[in-house]
């Protein structure tokens, strides 16, 4: 969409006063604020994620696109009731119990935010019994579990035995992440998928749900 | 300085494929390369062997113990784990580590202590990752209060601020050097230690920031390092920090470590 470039670019950039008044410059035109979402931010945010998992764009810079692509919703989401939220998906996120580690988790969510879905953030420390809950409330499309921790990965495995025991696996595809986890123990415990970072975490995602 | 040569740790892809094959003679080689590098203990961590973490750790500890007499660093956050293995330990070793989280403080603490080992604290409780000066001051003073309430030595005891990345907070670092200057004042005879690749993850360079880290962190006053020996930008900018911090008589270690070709 060459009508969105400038502001891809922008946001790439880091960019917000320009983000801004490109935001503002397209609606006085006439432009959709769905499309402006979906063909600028988020595709902008897209490239980011491109980058940055090729190594050529780094975390800060990660951090900053995704506060400057903030800054482009908060003018834009006023404008979208009574039409429709670009929304790709529900994931649910949570660090698992025992483990006080969130930055990764975080990551995730916001790369994840930025693709478009709405995502449901419940912390750290989380008990089985509360991934199992915010499955059962929230009907999610991907549940999200990290762990830091060799002690704590564990929990992993207990959270889908629960899942299944209360007929909700099936519902939901479930990716691990963590420092120590890999794919061998994401197979082993019998979750849908594994990525080692958050851009990939993304793309495993969309996999996941054909999209 | 002390220095903990951490290479032999399992979520290294080559030290873990050695492990998983029985390859003892790549793991006396990592061993036997960090003792002539300068190493002081050699750190020892099967954490990536769910199940059977004990086990390998075991087999890790003997063929490390058949290649280097320097004491061993045991690495699990598995107080189980540790138990298990301690007896192997032919010289007094250190462990690493205990955090204020009860499960584990109670279970290693007393083990340290019967085991007369040195001990890795680090400043992080049950329900919070100290994030500022005043949280890892705090948490510093709660791992003394415990270690000496229960009769340890303050020189036993290490203290790991915990350093987070740069990358997603700017002011980590800073955070955790002045956690260093002040744990040094507050609580004289104990001693702190880093870990250095925390620090630069996430960020492009990463050796430069890491030995950058270092040498601020020996200026502040830490005296332990958790570190590749072997890395001679990295044991060069300890020397040079230890010599430039005015600890160093005469800069002999400086002067045998340029001697020694240890240094770039």
């Amino acid at each position: 969409m060459d009508r969105y470039t400038d502001l891809q670019e922008s946001l790439i950039a880091g960019d917000e006063a320009g983000v801004k008044e490109l935001v503002a410059k397209l609606l006085g035109q006439g432009a959709v604020p769905g499309a402006i979402i979906s063909d600028g931010l988020i595709a902008g945010m897209a490239e980011v994620g491109k980058r940055f998992k090729a190594g050529d764009m780094f975390i800060p810079e990660v951090m900053l696109c995704a506060r400057v692509m903030s800054a482009g919703m908060t003018m834009l989401e006023p404008l979208l009731v009574g039409m429709q939220m670009p929304n790709a998906g529900k994931v649910v996120i949570g660090t698992v119990e025992g483990d006080v580690h969130n930055i990764g988790k975080d990551l995730v969510s916001m790369m994840i935010r930025s693709a478009g879905f709405h995502v449901v953030d419940l912390g750290v420390q989380v008990p089985c019994e509360k991934f199992a809950e915010a499955v059962a409330q929230h009907s999610p499309d991907v549940l999200g579990m990290s762990a830091l921790l060799t002690t704590t990965m564990p929990m992993m495995r207990e959270v889908i035995e629960l899942l299944e025991k209360r007929d909700l696996r099936d519902r939901v595809k479930i990716i691990v992440g963590g420092a120590p986890v890999t794919q061998e123990f994401a197979d082993k415990i019998g979750a849908n998928g594994y990525a080692t970072d958050a851009a990939s975490a993304v793309d495993k995602v969309k996999e996941l749900l054909g999209i | 300085m002390l220095i903990i040569g951490e290479r032999i740790n399992a979520s290294r892809k080559q030290i873990a494929q050695a492990i998983a094959e029985g390859n003892a003679g790549f793991i006396r080689n990592e061993a036997k390369n960090q003792t002539l590098a300068g190493a002081d203990y050699i750190d020892v961590n099967a954490g990536t062997f769910i199940g059977e973490e004990a086990e390998r750790l075991k087999w890790v500890m003997e063929v490390v113990q058949e290649a280097t007499d320097l004491p061993l660093c045991i690495d699990s956050p598995d107080p189980g784990v540790i138990k298990a293995v301690l007896p192997l330990a032919k010289k007094t070793p250190m462990i690493n580590s205990v955090t204020l989280e009860p499960s584990r403080l109670d279970s290693i603490l007393p083990l340290a202590i019967g085991h007369k080992t040195k001990l890795i604290g680090l400043c992080q409780s049950e329900d919070l990752s100290a994030n500022t000066v005043e949280d890892k001051l705090r948490m510093a003073g709660r791992l003394v209060e415990k270690a000496t309430a229960a009769g340890f030595l303050l020189d036993d005891l290490y203290i790991d601020p915990l350093v987070y990345p740069l990358a997603t907070d700017p002011r980590s670092a800073l955070a955790s050097l002045s956690a260093i200057e002040k744990i040094m004042a507050e609580f004289p005879g104990v001693h702190t230690v880093c870990g250095l690749t925390n620090i630069s993850h996430g960020l492009p360079l990463r050796p430069l920031i890491n030995r950058t880290f270092l040498v601020s962190a020996i200026m502040r006053g830490l005296d332990a390092a958790i570190m590749d020996p072997t890395d001679k930008s990295l044991y060069g900018a300890l020397k040079t920090a230890v010599v430039i911090a005015g600890k160093d008589d005469y800069c002999m270690g400086y002067i045998d470590a340029y001697r020694k070709g240890k240094m770039q």
